[in-house]
């Protein structure tokens, strides 16, 4: 019981560690990608394809690390993970396509990127996480 | 659903932590569980009965009544 009881714990520590490995290189190589096309190689396009791909190679492993992770969480856990990922979603949608919606109306300036979203769901998934922490506590 | 998990663990001088280290959950769980803020899942409902020795309804009980 013991060897088992700690291997758990030592393997949430390591897809933990899996985890934010794959985040930060995912978030590196995105980092390559976006400014290196500004100020590194400029109009070079097999440059700009090669970090592109090389960041969206990554991305699937980020993808299954994630995956990964929260298959290793045990069941309250992967509640408030699921309770603060639908919160994330629906807002993303709701907000995008209410925004959108503006834009064609043309009563918004539609000048809003997809970083604007992203920036959006994160903030939102981020208090999905602490109110659940917080209902468990 | 009503558990008697404190009572089960006290008896036997374990801490939450203790438990939720042999149930392979973090000890938030078992607090959530013990306070009546979470009702685990049937396998580890089943898994905390068998650690205690215990049918499962000697430690969980359905707080409904006729």
């Amino acid at each position: 019981m013991e060897k088992q009881t700690s291997d758990w714990n030592k393997n949430t520590k390591k897809n933990t560690i899996r985890l934010f490995r794959w985040t930060m290189a995912w978030v590196l190589t995105l980092a390559i990608a976006t400014f290196g096309r500004l100020y590194i190689w400029e109009s070079n396009t097999l440059l700009s394809l090669i970090a592109i791909g090389v960041n969206f190679a990554i991305g699937i492993g980020y993808i299954f690390a994630n995956k990964h992770h929260l298959r290793g969480l045990d069941e309250l856990q992967q509640k408030i993970q699921l309770e603060a990922m639908a919160l994330s979603l629906s807002v993303g949608i709701v907000s995008g396509l209410t925004y959108s919606l503006l834009a064609q109306a043309k009563l918004v300036h539609p000048h809003a990127e997809i970083s604007n979203l992203i920036i959006l769901m994160g903030i939102t998934y981020s208090i999905g996480i602490f109110l659940g922490n917080r209902r468990y506590k | 659903m009503k558990n008697r998990l404190k009572v089960l663990r006290a008896e036997r001088d374990w801490t939450q932590a203790d438990l939720a280290t042999a149930l392979e959950v973090t000890r938030q769980t078992i607090n959530a569980i013990e306070t009546g803020k979470f009702d685990p899942s049937l396998p580890l409902a089943f898994k905390a009965a068998r650690l205690f020795g215990l049918k499962i309804e000697d430690v969980f009980q359905d707080e409904v009544t006729s």
